[in-house]
């Protein structure tokens, strides 16, 4: 197996896609707990979760445009196909995307009228948690082969997403988006109280991670046997597998000691190597069974000056995003370093 | 409806949606900047509350813009699908460009927003500046893309395929250089207005406010100057349009008949069925002279192109009146305002340059609307000028309609809803709250 140009940029679009799901899926999960909020610190735990959120959220989102403007440039066959045989789940994802992003924002302006405040909370935690299922449709369907090709014209009609393992795929997301921000945000807050609400929450999580973990796994059986083979027979299966489980677990004891930076670094990492078994899997396939990297992918030099552009993109950003975490989490890692979070946004 | 109808109309009310939000993202920050670098340098207080209150706008505004911004992203392959599998990879590049862009911006108003205790002061306005700079670089690469769109280059056909993909030579298309500058300085001239506008309405009830008076000096600088210089940018374009793209100019100026010393019409209706345009005002040559910088220039009508390949004038024709006739009431008012500020050092003191600025708020942004309807209307019946048409780009997708209602609907509530929070909770709440520690801002701010 020789790596091309098309796999290199394809690799590049894999670690957008991770990054998208450990900091923009963990700014849907906060919503997932927004909606859940309760008990008697039920409005601590939306402030805590608007105010991690609140510098960072506008960043994260732009991980998925990275995604899309890449899978345009470089594989725009790809790109045709999956945004013609999904327009459905994606429309309504768009609606989500744009709902939850005014909320977001019209709620944290609306500081001196709770009435308003509650209303713009309640549309953004409901679109938080709707958007990451059709997300997980969406990577779900695409691992199936529900989508048939012909000529590269999509022949499988506008429903193939319809299949009880892409909704498995979303539930999936959802929970581990859910799970991945309660985590988060035992790290996003001094209050041991609050702190202890987040950690059960992580906890009461981590079962449904499990549970759609293997409703996922089951289905994957007849659904997407591209995936299956390649999760179980391929040279890499078996230590991927060990060392997702281990960290999944890891994470999970490290939550019930209240290890919480451990915490932290597990659950991403568990969610990041979920992620790379997946393209690993789906090679050399961008829909599974019918269209490969190498098939859709642009002219070389199309993907040549894109892959000057991201390393010359990326010379900027990386910085740029270090000093946005560093500046508002205390290096990612562990939480807030001070208590007197002091800006207008919230008060 | 027609699917392709549906799908032209989805497009159009995404973009004239999101057009609005890209802009004030492009100027405002630049607008908070200016205030923070006068409250550093001049230690006054009220430039902070100032800037402050500009950031909540921005905020919101950026935040609509983003969203709608991601909906254009995916709506591009959602309704187009069959344009960007042809031109993903002769145009992606832009987008890339503009990708990373974007991200600078979301980053540093994270920072610019919510950092205002967090990072040093200059830190802090440099982050300003680079939300600024970020956002001219994302307008610019988007604008690249489209200007493609109108100038296609950068690739060869061969049995209708594209081949010898140059994506530098298609970035740098021939239309790009106009078509960047015009919409930049448009979205200075309709954000500086529009802000000068809101402040004037606050003073023609409290003539005296301080506040409102610095707001107002700032915003209609910014204004005034892109007014000032707009006109050169338009002449430049139009030159441009003539050279690049005859049709589009003979449908924005309602020209049927190739002619030497063309008139400029002023007003009228272009009737495509009787092939005149009619109750315009006609210049004799003007056309000419304004496109080719010469009287005697030839100007191609739309006859002269087969009907097939003909842009319907009517639209290109009334929106190009109406972007002119802003044009040149936003110049005019710009000049009255330079004039008094070099006799006087200050600004008409007239109750009338007031109304006048509550009046010239929207008319930017009207502006910026027609303006973007000539390029695109005038630019069908091509997707890719000469190369694909836009009906053999849309997505096999039926039931488009149902789409194009949800949209309607969603931009629609989210238009007014934030035209309400950014009118209650920029525009008119009282305080803007202080930094902690700190003692309360002016008194005379706000309302």
């Amino acid at each position: 197996m020789v790596l091309g140009l098309p796999d290199i940029i394809a690799a590049i679009a894999l670690i957008a896609l991770i990054a998208y799901a450990l900091l923009g899926g963990a700014d849907f999960g906060g919503g997932v707990w927004d909606l859940l909020a309760s008990g008697p610190r039920a409005q601590a735990q939306r402030e805590t979760i608007a105010h991690a959120i609140g510098p960072i959220w506008e960043a994260n989102h732009v991980w998925l445009i990275l995604v899309v403007v890449i899978l345009f440039t470089a594989f725009p066959p790809a790109f045709a196909a999956i945004m013609t045989a999904l327009s459905i789940p994606l429309h309504v994802l768009l609606v989500g995307i744009v709902l939850r992003g005014v909320s977001f924002v019209l709620r944290a302006y609306a500081a001196d009228d709770d009435r308003t405040q509650r209303r713009w909370g309640r549309v953004f935690a409901v679109s938080s948690t709707i958007a990451p299922v059709l997300l997980g449709i969406v990577i779900g369907t695409i691992s199936t082969s529900a989508i048939r090709l012909e000529n590269g014209i999509v022949v499988s009609g506008f429903f193939s997403w319809l299949q009880p393992f892409a909704f498995a795929v979303g539930f999936f997301a959802l929970a581990q988006f859910a799970f991945l921000a309660a985590v988060y945000l035992t790290l996003d807050t001094t209050d041991p109280a609050l702190r202890e609400d987040f950690r059960r929450r992580a906890l009461g999580a981590a079962v449904a991670v499990g549970i759609m973990a293997a409703t996922v796994l089951l289905l994957a059986g007849a659904a997407a046997p591209t995936i299956r083979n390649g999760l179980l027979h391929r040279w890499w299966s078996l230590p991927l597998h060990v060392l997702t489980g281990a960290m999944a677990i890891g994470a999970i004891v490290a939550l019930w000691q209240r290890w919480y930076p451990l915490a932290r670094i597990l659950a991403a990492g568990q969610i990041a190597l979920i992620l790379l078994g997946w393209g690993l899997a789906m090679y050399p396939y961008l829909i599974a069974g019918q269209l490969t990297i190498q098939q859709a992918a642009a002219p070389a030099i199309t993907l040549r000056l894109l892959l000057i552009g991201l390393a010359a993109g990326a010379v900027i950003l990386l910085p740029s995003l270090a000093y946005l975490f560093r500046t508002f989490k205390g290096g990612l890692l562990f939480g807030p370093l001070q208590t007197s979070e002091s800006t207008d946004e919230h008060h | 409806m027609s699917d392709l109808l549906a799908a032209r109309s989805t497009m159009a009310l995404s973009l004239a949606f999101h057009i609005i939000f890209a802009a004030i993202g492009i100027a405002m920050p630049w607008l908070m900047a200016i205030a923070e670098y006068l409250w550093l340098r001049r230690g006054d207080r009220l430039y902070l509350s100032l800037a402050r209150r500009w950031a909540r706008g921005t905020a919101i505004f950026f935040a609509v813009g983003a969203v709608s911004g991601t909906v254009l992203s995916f709506e591009l392959g959602l309704l187009w699908p069959t344009f960007m599998r042809y031109a993903g990879g002769i145009i992606g590049m832009p987008f890339s460009l503009e990708g990373f862009a974007f991200f600078t911006e979301a980053i540093f108003l994270g920072i610019y927003l919510y950092g205002w205790e967090r990072v040093p002061p200059r830190m802090h306005l440099l982050a300003g500046i680079l939300v600024g700079l970020s956002g001219v670089f994302s307008g610019l690469f988007v604008i690249m893309a489209n200007s493609w769109m109108n100038t296609p280059t950068g690739f060869r056909l061969e049995n209708g395929q594209p081949v010898d993909i140059n994506p530098i030579a298609a970035m740098f298309n021939p239309a790009w250089p106009h078509e960047a500058l015009h919409m930049t300085i448009a979205a200075f001239l309709a954000t500086g207005f529009g802000v000068a506008g809101l402040h004037a309405l606050m003073l023609l009830r409290r003539p005296t406010d301080r506040f409102h008076r610095a707001a107002l000096g700032i915003a209609l600088s910014v204004g005034v100057i892109a007014a000032l210089i707009m006109p050169i940018s338009g002449d430049y374009a139009g030159r441009q349009v003539y050279r690049l793209q005859p049709a589009k100019l003979a449908a924005m100026e309602g020209e049927f008949e190739t002619q030497r010393c063309a008139p400029l019409r002023i007003g009228g209706i272009p009737i495509p069925s009787e092939g005149t345009t009619r109750f315009a005002l006609e210049i004799p040559c003007g056309l000419s002279l304004l496109a080719a910088h010469n009287p005697n220039a030839e100007v191609k009508g739309l006859n002269a192109f087969p009907p097939s390949d003909r842009p319907n004038p009517i639209i290109p024709h009334l929106a190009f009146q109406i972007m002119v006739g802003i044009g040149v009431f936003l110049f005019l008012l710009g000049l009255w305002a330079t004039w008094s500020y070099v006799r006087r050092r200050a600004l008409p003191a007239s109750r009338w340059f007031l109304r006048l600025l509550i009046i010239a708020a929207p008319l930017g942004f009207l502006g910026i609307e027609t303006g973007w309807f000539v390029t695109e209307v005038g630019r069908q019946p091509w997707i890719i000028y000469g190369v694909m048409r836009t009906k053999d780009a849309v997505t096999p997708m039926t039931g488009l309609t149902v789409p194009f209602a949800l949209f309607t609907l969603l931009y629609f509530l989210l238009a007014i809803v934030v035209a309400v929070v950014f009118w209650r909770q920029v525009v008119q709440r009282p305080d803007i709250p202080p930094l902690p520690g700190q003692t309360p801002a002016v008194a005379t701010e706000g309302d």
